[in-house]
């Protein structure tokens, strides 16, 4: 077995990229995902390479069923992403991206902290250059806030980390111990990444100043990987189910209150992964199951409704859906790519969050948790509500804007149909996903009171849309989160710090020019040319004076003696 | 936005049946003349009927006792997600601001 991580060909590719142009880059692009794609499965399951380092014993390439299932999705989606990405993308979006696709591939298959650690920051690093390298107008503040996030993270997870290995002697990438502060730092650690409260908001702050697809790439990767760290770390973690219940509901009202097409779908990123986390808390192999396959059907369908945002942000330059709608005239692909993501992210039946996030909803049942199946319930009905009709609606129907934009260039559809493609053949044809999962599937989604069920959920929310329209009317507001607090009074008083410090600077570099400025010119009076300790004198006064000191020296000391 | 729009009431229905034409006439889109609203608003109305009607014989599986009443779930949807939008406008009320505010 090799040695050396599937991910490394992703970030070595990535940072060559620069050097290659035209063709030779776009096959880069296109051919490096499926490389990695093609050593993640020759890493056989329960293989692990090790790797001596200051006395550990590290397992850079660690084979998991769980691991591989993620390395597979997150190779796949390097691949449609790098394909939407090509006719736009700048050369330093586009090796950033790689990069980071290298790091969430390499994240998966850490068998050991260690290595996670680092491949995690390298993730950190590579995304915040992807959104560097955007063409939208608010992407380097934007970046800064992010990266700052990110920092935070990481040093709450590298603190945790060593507490961890300090304590148990182990760098072995497992399920945590249950008690000690280590697990807590680390738990906060992934959750930061994951989107949790209170670092929820960094989500929707960051990825819409990405380019149409950079946020492609961006939505793949961070909290999915954070997904993945807490299946393999925090499994039945209790507190983890009201943690995703809030990022539900936070999603779907947040999203409901937004007016940015791709805020909105930022939002739902949230909502989703909180399914997750919800069902990573429970913990059962059939929430496990659910989380992890939701995590798979997630990244396609969110990355098909960012290819559809992206691909109207591409043609109209507009972000807004008061300055959007009715584009379905004019845009076809991108509308019906669009409205089949949002029919899987509202888990329509025949699409994949059908087969996946019904999961969840049945472990919750299994383990009579009937608050939590309540509260999924009424959030899979709000999914149609904020992403499933609210997005495609404002967008390409509604009012006719008068745009008449024409669909993406080839490439870009080209990914988006071969995403949309996966999103219904997944919920058509569940079985080679269940076969994926870590857990064997015992769960038939397709029973006619499961489907009845569903159909009547999602449709009487869509009713509840249309009869609500008039109070979802959109304005041309955002609204306040969390972020607010580092955003408006800490970076006042950071603002005011660094005025503080600036101004005590300069009043004690001028002092100490002052000061100086005192001595040169004192020293200058002594010892200058024109200085009493400067002139020359002749030798017969310095003989005389000589003279006179020892004279009055013999004269003191023999008095004194005598 | 009042020319154009076509009104809240509408599209009133599922909503997920609607599908873009290629061809594009030089006037209306077949798909914005008042005839096809109607007739959309008219197949939505029996679309959500139909999703009701199987619930006097396919039989949920109760695990918490009410889902097999007949058309829990259609209301139960409904009712969650008209909270979920008077959550967010009262939200709203409190936290929107103009766009502009961090600029």
């Amino acid at each position: 077995m090799t040695s050396v991580p599937p991910g490394l060909i992703l970030i070595a590719g990535g940072m060559l990229l620069p050097l290659l142009r035209g063709r030779v880059r776009a096959l880069a692009v296109l051919g490096l995902p499926l490389a990695t794609l093609a050593l993640v499965w020759a890493v056989p399951v329960g293989a692990s390479s090790t790797l001596p380092f200051l006395g550990w014993e590290l397992a850079p390439v660690h084979g998991t069923v769980t691991g591989r299932l993620f390395a597979t999705i997150f190779s796949i989606t390097a691949f449609a992403a790098g394909l939407f990405a090509l006719p736009r993308a700048r050369p330093l979006e586009l090796a950033a991206a790689l990069v980071y696709a290298g790091g969430a591939v390499g994240v998966t298959l850490a068998g050991d902290v260690v290595t996670l650690f680092v491949f995690w920051e390298l993730m950190a690093v590579a995304s915040t250059t992807v959104i560097w390298a955007s063409d939208q107008p608010g992407a380097w503040s934007a970046s800064m806030r992010y990266l700052l996030i990110h920092l935070l993270g990481g040093m709450l997870l590298m603190a945790g980390l060593a507490a961890h290995v300090a304590g148990t002697g182990s760098v072995a990438f497992q399920a945590f111990p249950t008690e000690g502060i280590a697990r807590w730092l680390i738990l906060a650690g992934f959750l930061v990444n994951a989107g949790a409260p209170p670092f929820s908001a960094w989500i929707a702050d960051a990825y819409p100043e990405a380019s149409p697809s950079g946020m492609v790439f961006l939505s793949a990767f961070t909290t999915k990987a954070a997904v993945y760290a807490l299946l393999v770390g925090f499994p039945g973690t209790g507190v983890l189910v009201p943690i995703g219940l809030y990022m539900v509901f936070y999603g779907i009202i947040y999203a409901l209150l937004e007016n940015d097409m791709r805020r909105i779908l930022a939002y739902s990123i949230v909502n989703q992964v909180g399914f997750m986390v919800t069902g990573i808390g429970i913990g059962t192999e059939m929430a496990l199951n659910g989380a992890a396959s939701h995590a798979f059907a997630h990244i396609i369908y969110k990355a098909l409704l960012l290819m559809s945002a992206g691909s109207v942000l591409h043609a109209t330059g507009r972000r807004k859906c008061t300055e959007l709608g009715g584009l379905f005239r004019s845009m076809p692909a991108t509308t019906v790519c669009g409205a089949v993501g949002a029919l899987a992210i509202s888990s329509f039946p025949f699409t994949s969050g059908f087969v996946s996030k019904s999961m969840v909803s049945q472990a919750a049942v299994d383990e009579h948790a009937m608050v939590v199946w309540f509260l999924l319930a009424a959030a899979s009905a709000g999914v149609f509500l904020h992403a499933g009709i609210k997005f495609p609606w404002f967008v390409f129907f509604q009012r006719d804007s008068g745009l008449r934009p024409p669909d993406p260039p080839a490439p870009m559809r080209a990914a988006m149909w071969l995403f949309a493609a996966l999103s219904v053949a997944i919920g058509l044809v569940p079985g080679p996903l269940y076969a994926l999962l870590p857990h064997a599937v015992t769960y038939e989604p397709y029973t006619v009171p499961h489907v009845v069920a569903y159909l009547q959920l999602l449709l009487f929310a869509g009713l509840a849309f249309f009869v609500m329209l008039p109070l979802m009317r959109r304005t041309e507001t955002i609204a306040l989160d969390l972020d607010w607090i580092y955003r408006r009074p800490l970076a006042v008083l950071a603002r005011d710090m660094a005025q503080r410090i600036d101004r005590s600077r300069r009043a004690a570099e001028r002092t100490g020019q002052i000061a100086w400025a005192r001595l040169a010119s004192g020293l200058f009076q002594a010892y200058g040319p024109g200085g009493a300790l400067g002139r020359t004198r002749p030798t017969g006064t310095m003989l005389l004076w000589v003279v006179l000191l020892l004279g009055a020296f013999v004269i003191l000391h023999f008095s004194q003696s005598g | 936005m009042s020319g154009a729009e076509r009104g809240p009431s509408g599209r009133a229905g599922g909503g997920d049946d609607r599908r873009p034409a290629a061809g594009d006439r030089a006037k209306e889109h077949w798909l914005v003349r008042p005839v096809s609203l109607r007739r959309i608003k008219i197949v939505s109305v029996i679309v959500l009927a139909l999703t009701v009607l199987p619930d006097l014989f396919v039989e949920q599986h109760a695990a918490f006792g009410v889902e097999d009443a007949f058309g829990f779930y259609a209301a139960y949807g409904f009712l969650a997600c008209v909270a979920m939008v008077l959550v967010a406008k009262a939200l709203g009320a409190a936290l929107k601001r103009g766009d502009r505010y961090y600029d």
